[in-house]
Formats: C-alpha cells, sequence, structure tokens
C-alpha cells in the first residue's frame, strides 16, 4: 500500500459521489420533464399527497415542538451570559421559520418518505411491477415519479409551516411556563421581529426539500438492485442522499436569500 | 407476425444472446425452451422494448419494434404479457390490476364498465367475483397467476407473452393455467409467445418450439416433431437426462 492509497480512495469516493449527483440530476431534469406532458395521474397524485403531507404531520409536529422548547431554553441560556434574554421569543421564532422548521421538518420527512418511496419503488422494481406497468402502456417516470415528486414539493411547505407553527408554540411553552415571560409580551415580540421573508424563504426551502426527498426516493428505487438486500441497500442511499442533499441545498439557499 | 434478426445482448461479459433468429407466425403459439440463465426472458424483453439489443432486428409485423418516443403507446397496446411472478400492483385491488390498461390510456373505458370486464375476464380464468376487491398480497401463487392472466387478456391483445406460466404451481393449478393459455390463445386468435422449462407446458400450450441454447435458437419446429428431432441438446432438454451436450453445472 503506497502512502498515496488514501488520497486515492478518497479520489474515488468524489468521483463516485459527483457522478451519483449527476444521475440523481439528469433523473430529476427527465421528471420534470414529465410534469406538463400528458397523460397525467391525479388519483395517483392525491394519494401521494396523502402519504407524504397529511401521515408526515405527527412526526414533524412532536419535532417541532420539542425543538421549539429546547431552542427557547438554549438562547435563554446562551442570551444570559450577556444579558440578552429577552431575545427568546424574536430569536426563537426566526431560528424555527429560517432554519429549523425547514431542515429538521425536512429530515424527519426524508426518513419517513424517502425510505417508504424507496422501498416501494425498489420493490416493484424486483418484482417486474415497473416492467409490467411498461408493457400495461404506462410510463414509470410519469406514473411514479411525477405524482409524488409534485406531491411532495407542494406538501413539504405546508408541513414546514405547521412545523413552524408548533415549533413557535414549544417556544412559547416554554419561554412562559419555564422562562417565566408574560404570554402577551413573549407574543408581541415573537410578531414585531419576524418578517414576511422569513417565513416565505423557509417555506421556498420546504419545496425544495420536497423536491429532493421524492426524487432521491423514487431514484433509489428505480435503480434499485435485486433482492431483499438490493431493496435495503437503495432505501439506506435514499435517505442518505436525501439528507445530505437537503442540508447542501440549505446551505446554498441560505447564502442565496440571507448572504450580506 | 414476429421476427427477430441477428439479436444480440450481453450483460458486461455475459453475452447472452448471440445472434437469435427466430420467426413467430401470426395466430401461433410459439414456445421458447432452453435452460435457466440462457436468456429466454431477455429474448421476451427484448422484443417489449424492456432490454435494448446490442444488435440485431427485430420486427412486428413488418415494422421495427418501437421502443422510445411517438407510437410506443399504440406499439405496446398490441401486446399483453404474463410475468413469471405475477407482478400484479400491491397497492391495487384486483380487478384494478385486471383492468389497469382500461382504467387509463388510450383504451380507457368508464370505471363500472372495466370494473364489468375485470370481473369477466376473471371468471374467465376461474376466479370468482369476491375476488375482485381483494389485494394481491391475500391471494395464494396460483390465483396471482391467474389473475396476471386475466391482466393480460383484459384489452384482448393481439399478441400475449407468457413468462414460466406454470413455474411455483402444483401439478393441478399448471394443467389449469395450460388450458386456459391454449383456449384463449384459440379464443382470441393471439400470437404467443410462450417460455417455459415444463414440458407438459410445452406440449400444452406450443404449435411450435425454439429451444435456447448458448445465446442462440438451436432447433426450432412443430411440436409434433419435438420427440422426433435427432438434435442432441432438444433430445437432453426434454427428456431431463443428467448427461449429454448440456452441460449440467453452469
Amino acid at each position: 500500500m503506497s502512502l498515496l492509497s488514501p488520497l486515492a480512495a478518497l479520489g474515488r469516493l468524489t468521483q463516485g459521489a459527483l457522478a451519483t449527483i449527476g444521475r440523481i440530476a439528469l433523473f430529476a431534469a427527465d421528471a420534470v420533464s414529465h410534469l406538463f406532458r400528458p397523460p397525467f395521474y391525479p388519483r395517483e397524485f392525491l394519494v401521494a399527497l396523502l402519504q407524504i403531507g397529511w401521515f408526515s404531520l405527527p412526526v414533524v409536529g412532536m419535532t417541532a415542538l420539542f425543538t421549539g422548547g429546547a431552542l427557547a431554553l438554549q438562547i435563554y441560556a446562551g442570551g444570559a451570559r450577556f444579558s440578552a434574554e429577552a431575545v427568546v421569543p424574536s430569536i426563537t421564532a426566526i431560528g424555527m421559520v429560517r432554519e429549523l422548521g425547514p431542515v429538521l421538518g425536512g429530515l424527519m420527512v426524508a426518513a419517513r418518505v424517502a425510505s417508504s418511496i424507496a422501498a416501494e419503488v425498489g420493490t416493484m422494481k424486483v418484482t417486474e411491477q415497473i416492467d409490467a406497468l411498461v408493457t400495461l402502456s404506462t410510463h414509470p417516470m410519469k406514473y411514479l415519479t411525477v405524482p409524488r415528486m409534485l406531491a411532495a414539493t407542494l406538501a413539504v411547505p405546508v408541513l414546514v409551516a405547521v412545523g413552524d407553527s408548533i415549533g413557535i408554540f414549544g417556544g412559547y411553552l416554554v419561554g412562559v411556563n419555564r422562562l417565566g415571560f408574560n404570554p402577551a409580551t413573549y407574543l408581541a415580540n415573537t410578531r414585531a421581529y419576524l418578517e414576511a421573508f422569513d417565513i416565505i424563504s423557509g417555506l421556498m426551502k420546504g419545496a425544495a426539500f420536497g423536491f429532493i426527498i421524492a426524487i432521491c426516493g423514487c431514484f433509489y428505487g428505480m435503480n434499485s438492485a435485486r433482492g431483499a438486500q438490493g431493496v435495503g441497500r437503495a432505501t439506506k442511499s435514499a435517505v442518505v442522499a436525501a439528507s445530505v442533499l437537503i442540508l447542501a441545498a440549505n446551505y446554498l439557499m441560505t447564502e442565496v436569500f440571507f448572504s450580506a | 407476425m414476429i421476427e427477430l434478426r441477428g439479436v444480440r445482448k450481453s450483460f458486461g461479459p455475459n453475452h447472452v444472446l448471440q445472434g437469435v433468429d427466430l420467426t413467430v407466425a401470426r395466430g401461433q403459439s410459439m414456445v421458447i425452451i432452453g435452460g435457466s440463465g440462457t436468456g429466454k426472458s431477455v429474448l421476451l424483453k427484448c422484443v417489449l422494448g424492456l432490454v435494448t439489443p446490442d444488435a440485431g432486428q427485430i420486427r412486428v409485423d413488418g415494422q421495427p419494434a418501437t421502443t422510445k418516443g411517438a407510437g410506443r403507446e399504440a406499439f405496446l397496446d398490441r401486446f399483453g404479457m404474463l410475468f413469471q411472478g405475477g407482478a400484479l400492483f400491491d397497492s391495487l385491488p384486483v380487478w384494478q390490476n385486471v383492468a389497469f390498461r382500461l382504467l387509463r390510456g388510450q383504451k380507457k373505458r368508464p370505471r363500472d364498465e372495466a370494473r364489468a370486464i375485470a370481473i369477466e375476464k376473471l371468471r374467465r380464468v376461474g376466479l370468482k367475483e369476491q375476488v375482485a376487491d381483494l389485494f394481491p398480497a391475500e391471494l395464494s401463487g396460483g390465483m396471482q397467476k391467474r389473475v396476471g392472466l386475466a391482466r393480460a387478456i383484459a384489452a384482448e391483445p393481439e399478441i400475449i407473452f407468457f413468462d414460466e406460466p406454470t413455474t411455483g404451481l402444483d401439478p393441478i393449478m399448471a394443467g389449469v393455467i395450460n388450458d386456459l393459455i391454449r383456449e384463449i390463445v384459440t379464443e382470441i386468435g393471439a400470437t404467443a409467445m410462450t417460455i417455459t422449462h415444463d414440458m407438459t407446458s410445452v406440449r400444452a400450450i406450443a404449435d411450435r418450439v425454439a429451444m435456447l441454447h448458448g445465446g442462440v435458437i438451436r432447433w426450432t419446429g412443430p411440436i409434433a416433431e419435438m420427440d422426433l428431432t435427432p438434435d442432441p441438446y432438444v433430445d437432453q432438454f426434454i427428456h431431463g437426462r443428467a448427461t449429454g451436450p448440456i452441460e449440467s453445472v453452469r
């Protein structure tokens, strides 16, 4: 083993990761190109909307509630070092809607939905159901990917909005009951420093994350290798890729929206 | 008529099809036999465009097989296929599986009519109406196969492919499926290509038989001549002998 072996391994890893990102991008472009061309499958879209949106509400809500509470405690403890305890309501609200709501919501939905899509589509692949779709004159991209992609892109911002509200409420509960804030003052400070663009940017992030989640789930599902192990690997890869891409996209979008 | 000329397909170093020439006449029931892993399923998938051949020509009624673009849907509308494992859609009830093509696309019918056709096709394959609202996971292997068969014939296609129609079934159910296939092919007047290892199926279904071995069609002829052919590969295969030109360790 030469001294350069670790570097070569790192190079191969990077090359592989970039190639995968390229393949996912091509897959996404193909899916988007099918978005506006008939036939459309409204029933599949509604089912996906229900699966991705409605059934993710509990996990997103719980995540947001505890995160909002923890955030309020942390800001209070940190702010106390320079006598800035009063910023708890505003920073909790801004932190939730700009960052934690979309990112944690996105990650929770990625864990729940990307895995489910990859496992479902992957199982369809290995049991020849996708081949069967083709022989029944149905394009798998239109029937499987487009409804899920559209549903996730629309549902995740709504989940983020709900998560933001619950997160702020979690901060409020902790702020008022644990940290001794006056309820009216807490709410007034939350409203006073929260701008419309803070909320809009979070929702835009949610839409992007929803898109990433559905595309990763479908991409890995459709490229699943044979057998239970293949489907398992596809599921794991979909969650990992969706999570990493969400975090990367979050950074890029934050740079675009808020860089000085 | 389906014509394959010099069809080749490799997966990495594995040269599965090495120049397949085969003609299936309109209305004929062709059964392709051959050992496991000899590329029989790949051959069917090449015709349907599910697998792209590396070389060669595939024509259906004189026209090149449409593997993409405009005309693809119309091309596929001519086919029905029974998959080896059934390939039923888990998320849909049985009747929607059967009527899948009738609920969407160019052959779309009103929902009630599609359901009525599905139930009629289920009856045709010996399944009761009560099965229509069950999900595929609630059915036995034999029932799933029959639902797959009902789906393959639901839109009355001109050409039907059967991939291992009796694999995994008990002899009685295999006999039922064989009889159904023969009846349906005769009744609809469809062109059929069947892949099987089951020699009982071959004798029940085939008008003609082709043996795929070593990536090429080694022998083809009418079913009546299959037992008389001096070809040692066919002889070994149809009699299930462990010794002969076909290696038992592959």
